[in-house]
């Protein structure tokens, strides 16, 4: 078979992206160079920013109480920058269980978890998470005990929310850099719990 | 601008429909939730839309609304809850 290529006309919101590029660099406003580190940037940003969080926070009670005091300085405290941006951390507790949504649009800690995944964006989860948290989660694998209360934090202003996941049994001793990778992205976003140690990746 | 509600305060969320950029959601408009807690003060996002300064700034609450009152058929237990960051000006003492 001839290979046709994989060539598509520019989609409308790519067309504008490429517009406004080139005219913020023709007027002088940015250089490619700076375009291009940004981009560079954003997409160095993972979720194991957030791991390193959680699991400093599993290990240090007292960094934990400033997590959940100030996101944003115990953050910081960690090297990892979170300008221009209040970070909430709210704890995963035996009675009760967060998740994060964004109604409005799609607003996520992307300083600490990167590029929100595409589900997370989705019109189904940011309008059937307020209204039937229980059901999406189990959607996800998740079934929350009807003792637990459902939290869920409607992302819609100037905030951004962490989930502090439960740390798991059988990590007694563990330090923060084996702690870690049993923090998942999506246990931050609270439609998962932390990995359990023995669980493959 | 002061903040008027402070951590417990039962408050309503106005049920306007002003045309532009709102962050107080449908959903919530017309309901009565607790501040969970003051988030500080923040330019009016309605304001900044219309590429003006947003001053004074708003000062910003996390409301906690229980499910059962925000949907009336909800299936979760009465403990669930969502909360939502409202804006003082969009909120009058329940």
């Amino acid at each position: 078979m001839k290979d046709r290529g994989s060539y598509k006309p520019l989609s409308y919101f790519q067309l504008m992206e490429v517009t406004l590029r080139e005219l913020l660099v023709e007027k002088g406003v940015l250089t490619e160079e700076q375009i291009r580190r940004q981009v560079e940037d954003m997409r160095g940003r993972t979720p194991e920013r957030g791991a390193r969080v959680v699991a400093k926070a599993w290990t240090d009670s007292s960094y934990k109480k400033r997590l959940l005091e100030n996101g944003t300085k115990a953050c910081e405290e960690l090297g990892l920058d979170v300008p221009a941006l209040k970070l909430v951390v709210v704890e995963n507790t035996p009675e009760v269980h967060n998740v994060i949504v964004c109604t409005l649009c799609s607003c996520y800690p992307r300083m600490l978890l990167g590029i929100p995944p595409d589900w997370y964006k989705s019109r189904a989860y940011r309008s059937r998470m307020v209204r039937e948290p229980r059901e999406v989660l189990k959607e996800f694998g998740l079934s929350i005990s009807p003792h637990v209360q459902v939290r869920v934090h409607d992302s819609t202003a100037d905030m951004r929310y962490l989930v502090l996941p439960m740390r798991p049994a059988g990590t007694e001793g563990w330090s923060d850099e084996n702690l870690a990778p049993l923090v998942t992205r999506d246990s931050m976003i609270g439609v998962a719990v932390a990995k359990s140690p023995g669980t493959s990746a | 601008m002061e903040a008027r509600f402070r951590v417990g305060d039962e408050v309503r969320v106005m049920k306007a429909y002003p045309p532009g950029h709102i962050r107080t959601p449908f959903y919530i408009r017309g309901h009565t939730g607790v501040v969970e807690r003051i988030c500080g003060a923040f330019p009016n996002p309605e304001e900044l839309a219309q590429m003006r300064d947003g001053l004074p700034t708003q000062p910003l609450y996390r409301v906690r609304f229980r499910q059962k009152d925000v949907w009336p058929d909800y299936r979760g237990p009465d403990s669930d809850v969502v909360e939502i960051e409202i804006y003082q000006h969009w909120l009058e003492k329940a």
